[in-house]
């Protein structure tokens, strides 16, 4: 056997790996011990005074820094390690502590669809007591009928809640039909606004978040169904609601296709690729960043049966069996001031849900959405459309099903009355799984599962 | 002696069996249990067994597509990948220079996640993205929507090319090595009798890279059907693939049944192409005479 | 003859064809086509490297872009706008630097489990023909072939009641249970491809099978080994599901990273993507003369 010829791509390894491979070995020998006795370089701490804080919202860098300096202030009796996730692996996370009996969390945070599934199987600490406590803070009663999930629990304390408005490009108001005000358009305005800018620009201009993890289906559920129908379940296959279908595949006609794969407006509202665009205050947020002035936020328009918007919740929850409840609930407390909220609202855009005066001193963006929102919960017409209540894990899927029906109808351009028996009978099989009864703004259906009309 | 027997006086399990304990012990731990748990979940509703989770796959509207788009993307993009990475490994083997710097560079994306390579493709064909950016400057137009959901070949090629480049150096890698052990010898006599360029990879170098390829063709289809970081990243939700339902499933809609039905489709249907390779590809190793 | 260069052949230094050749009376064409063909072959070469190598370079440039410059259309293809500011901003975040280090501590601990484990095993498929080799197989083959997703919740659970949650150890446990199939495999066709007599000889003369396969096999395995180790290594570094459900606070980089990737605005995006891919570049750079000889390179 003759030594192994020089490979062209370096020398040869053969005799090379031997010494490298061991200095390796040593290495990683020398290491494992030492690592499997520390476990970890993340910040395993000294249990007591450090409570973890596991939550879906603010995921992003920035957002996640400074919500970490707000909860340095607010919270003076201890360290708070505040971890974000994905919803998914969140999910699991809680779920698997819960069940096995050896809860690391203390403290969650999560949108209301975060959060409901898990309450309704049982994931969670009843908060009743808290929520008395806190009963003079001033939350808005809607807010305190979704934490309870449909049941008479209250299993998450309110946090934070934002809304959708409109964003949109100063060169965009140009275009806006005679005799439409930016801050009292009706549909029908904003359809004939998004051609006009279509034909002068050659190219449509309007955008939607229809990708994958846009809130299109809010736009449908909070938006254009109680504006066009004035139900969201019981009114899904009416003759408004084929009308509203009609409406929307137009308005798609002049909107960019590439809002198929939008997730958050702020970037190509900042791009000029959209120059009017709908989302959640907090994914357009960054688009007047560099440029205040050159953006206008308006509330949404208005339908026939008024100007319907959804309050986004967010809330703060205990995964039951979870340890340090007390000092949790005093974390909660100090998170649940008008100071702390205010705070939050000024660093990252979401809106306070105690009683709070909103100060003057905001940064430019955030002032532009504060006056959209404000103007849009006080103004005539305004119609409140809460997300699923008690829906339990089957919220994901009526999610799904909007964007099905939007995909299908839309996308598609299947027959509008089909599509709808079809999906229709999908969201009756969901509820009557869940009996779930109905919720603003469909009318109370007094405990019976809501039937789909 | 053969390396086959013990040793005469030491009563023990067979040697083979010893060295495969360790590595099934340890999957038979971790995953065992876990995969009972997953596995039965596809056929559980409500605390019965119910074929409910199967017939809500099946009749969702993107199903169909969804298998469809997987088994399309898989056809074109393996085979395509490895004449690539064929076509790469000869070029190499014939040592021009700068040879060492190309394999490197080739290599590369062998470790780029995929979540990365989607973002790094992302950036070249979005609407705003740099060939856009180039063809505009060359004065080709003002681009085009490669990406959107009304261009649905494009679409299919966006994530073709993308695939393609990412998980090539896999292939190229295990073949370039597969190359080196092939002795010049036999190669150099097929030259000397006449044979050409083509007569000597079809009858000498293919048929000793045999071993190369079949674990190549596993792995690489095995992976392949786990992938869709990329096809996500590029076209969203516009083109549905099995494992990308499987995680909206269990993820988003919080329907770990219809997820574990969807899994054990995609798992069938692995399990059946690399059944086919091992077979078509079969070469008697363990009992091969020694060169 | 061969109308390619095969790998016998050295490359010649080229000679000056013209005038003064044709006078000479030889015959210098086969050298020109010869040259052509090298030619041709560069530039195939460099066609493929452009693909391969452009996608990194845009990334790069994006990660060094200011905001401003990502927002425009069209976009610059060469480095007008360099700035470090998003590199600089997610580099100062909290829980890189720990994530990062949890990364190698798990990277390095499964590339020493999964040999440990996997290549024992590939031995015995390599060198042994028993019942239930091909089933082992198989059965290998299925771990890998199933979504990662569908076991996160049972495994998670389990890790928690085994006290493996949240710890450098347990990721590394799955990492390496997802890297067994490849070194097992790979390690099967190294171990192939040493020849028996050799490892025979020893035997006959005295050595243990012990000793035979430590100081005949190992050696001329280990280039190959030192492959395998290099994808599972690759592996866990850019495995993010696992990581991101069965870690809290102990998590690796990709999964602190990745998971809020989609969420962050476009420079951060860049940003992330290209941290991600650095260390890549730099361990493939370091480990690249142990890829190539996954078969060992006794050629007779």
């Amino acid at each position: 056997m003759h030594p192994p010829e020089a490979s062209p791509y370096g020398p040869n390894p053969a005799t090379l790996s031997r010494r490298d491979l061991l200095r390796l070995g040593i290495a990683a020998g020398v290491g494992a011990p030492l690592l499997t006795a520390c476990g970890g370089f993340g910040d395993t701490g000294g249990g007591g005074d450090k409570l973890v804080f596991l939550s879906t919202q603010f995921a992003p860098v920035e957002e996640a820094e400074r919500f970490r300096g707000i909860l340095k202030s607010a919270y003076t009796a201890g360290s708070v390690d505040y971890v974000t996730s994905d919803p998914g692996p969140y999910n699991s996370k809680v779920r698997s502590e819960v069940r096995a009996g050896k809860v690391g969390t203390n403290l969650i945070g999560g949108v209301h669809g975060d959060l409901a599934p898990l309450a309704r199987d049982g994931q969670l600490e009843d908060l009743g007591g808290l929520a008395q406590k806190l009963a003079g803070r001033g939350y808005a009663k809607d807010l305190l009928e979704l934490a309870k999930v449909g049941t008479n629990t209250t299993y998450y304390i309110p946090w934070a809640q934002a809304t959708f408005i409109l964003a949109a490009s100063n060169t965009a108001l140009q275009y806006l039909p005679p005799g439409a005000t930016i801050d009292n358009l009706t549909y029908d305005q904003f359809l004939a606004w998004a051609k006009a800018a279509k034909q002068a620009a050659g190219k449509p201009v309007f955008g939607v978040p229809a990708g994958p993890k846009g809130l299109i289906h809010r736009f449908l559920q909070g938006y254009l169904y109680p504006a066009f129908t004035g139900g969201e379940i019981t009114k899904f296959r009416s003759p408004e609601a084929v009308t509203m279908w009609g409406y929307l595949k137009e308005l798609w006609s002049v909107c960019t296709p590439a809002s198929a794969n939008f997730d958050f407006m702020q970037e190509p509202l900042a791009a000029k690729q959209v120059l009017v665009a709908w989302d959640h205050v907090a994914r357009l947020v960054n688009a007047p960043k560099d440029a205040p002035d050159q953006f206008v936020m308006a509330p949404v328009p208005s339908g026939p049966k008024g100007r319907a918007y959804m309050p986004v919740l967010t809330g703060l929850a205990i995964p039951k069996g979870a340890p340090a409840r007390d000092k949790t609930e005093q974390l909660i407390e100090a998170l649940s001031t008008p100071d702390v909220q205010l705070d939050v609202l000024r660093k990252n855009a979401f809106f306070p849900t105690v009683q709070a005066t909103i100060p003057s001193d905001l940064p430019a963006a955030v002032r532009l959405e504060a006056d959209a929102v404000r103007k849009q919960q006080t103004g005539s017409g305004a119609l409140i459309a809460l997300p699923p209540v008690g829906l339990g894990t089957g919220e994901g899927e009526l999610t799904k099903i909007y964007k099905d029906t939007f995909a299908r109808i839309v996308l598609k351009n299947e027959a509008i009355a089909k599509v709808l028996a079809d999906e229709g009978d999908r969201v009756q099989k969901l509820l009557a799984d869940s009996k779930a009864p109905c919720w603003t703004p469909d009318p109370d259906s007094g405990g019976q599962t809501c039937q789909v009309g | 002696m053969s390396s086959a027997a013990g040793r005469p006086g030491r009563l023990r399990l067979p040697t083979p069996y010893l060295l495969l304990i360790p590595s099934a012990l340890t999957l038979a731990a971790l995953f065992g249990w876990p995969m009972v748990q997953g596995v039965l979940a596809a056929f559980r509703h409500d605390g019965g067994f119910s074929l409910d989770n199967v017939h809500r796959m099946v009749s969702d509207q993107r199903f169909g597509s969804a298998v469809r788009n997987t088994l399309l993307l898989i056809a074109v993009v393996v085979p395509l990948q490895f004449v690539l990475a064929l076509a790469m490994a000869l070029l190499l083997q014939a040592r021009p220079k700068f040879s060492g710097l190309y394999f490197y560079l080739w290599a590369v994306p062998l470790a780029i996640s995929d979540l990365a390579a989607g973002l790094v493709w992302l950036s070249i064909l979005d609407d705003q993205g740099y060939l856009n950016s180039v063809l505009h400057r060359l004065g080709l137009g003002d681009g085009y929507s490669w990406l959107s959901y009304q261009h649905g070949s494009t679409m299919f090629l966006a994530v073709v090319v993308a695939e393609v480049w990412r998980a090539t150096a896999l292939v190229l890698v295990i073949l370039v090595a597969g190359m080196q052990v092939i002795p010049r010898d036999y190669d150099e006599a097929a030259a000397v009798f006449g044979a050409t360029f083509w007569q000597r990879l079809r009858y000498v170098t293919l048929p000793l890279l045999k071993p190369s390829l079949q674990v190549a063709l596993i792995l690489r289809t095995i992976l392949a059907f786990q992938t869709f970081a990329v096809a996500r990243a590029l076209t969203g939700d516009n083109y549905p693939l099995l494992v990308g339902e499987t995680y909206q499933w269990y993820l988003d809609l919080q329907n770990p049944g219809v997820a574990s039905a969807i899994a054990l489709l995609i798992l069938a249907i692995s399990i059946f192409t690399a059944s086919i390779y091992l077979r078509a590809l079969r070469q008697p190793d363990a009992i091969r005479e020694a060169r | 003859m061969s109308a390619l260069a095969g790998p016998a052949e050295p490359a010649r230094p080229a000679e000056p064809a013209g005038p003064a050749a044709a006078e000479s009376g030889v015959d210098r064409s086969p050298l020109r086509r010869r040259r052509r063909q090298r030619a041709l072959l560069q530039l195939a070469a460099v066609a493929i490297t452009l693909f391969m190598a452009a996608p990194i370079y845009l990334i790069t440039l994006a990660a060094f872009s200011s905001r401003q410059a990502l927002n425009e259309y069209p976009k610059s293809v060469l480095p007008t706008d360099v700035s470090t500011e998003t590199l600089r901003g997610f580099l100062s975040s909290a829980g890189i630097v720990p994530s990062f280090l949890n990364s190698v501590a798990v990277g390095l601990l499964a590339v020493l489990l999964s040999i440990g484990l996997g290549a024992p095993a590939g031995y015995a498929i390599a060198r042994y023909a028993f019942r239930g080799r091909d089933a082992y197989q198989i059965v290998l083959l299925i771990t890998r072939a199933l979504p990662v997703v569908v076991l996160s919740i049972p495994l998670a659970e389990l890790f928690i009641s085994w006290q493996l949650y949240d710890t450098v150890l347990g990721i590394a446990l799955m990492h390496t249970a997802l890297a067994l199939p490849t070194t097992v495999l790979i390690s099967a066709s190294v171990f192939v491809s040493v020849p028996r007599d050799v490892e025979e000889a020893a035997l006959i003369f005295g050595a243990t099978p012990l000793a035979a396969f430590r100081r005949v096999v190992l050696p001329i395995a280990r280039p190959g080994i030192a492959a395998s180790a290099i994808f599972t290594f690759v592996l866990s570094w850019n495995e993010v599901l696992g990581a991101a459900i069965l870690a809290l606070r102990n998590r690796t980089l990709p999964a602190q990273v990745l998971g809020s990737l989609s969420n962050s605005p476009l420079a951060y995006r860049f940003a992330g993507g290209f941290a991600l891919v650095v260390p890549s570049l730099v361990f493939i750079f370091v480990m690249r003369r142990y890829l190539l000889n996954m078969w060992g390179t006794t050629i007779r």
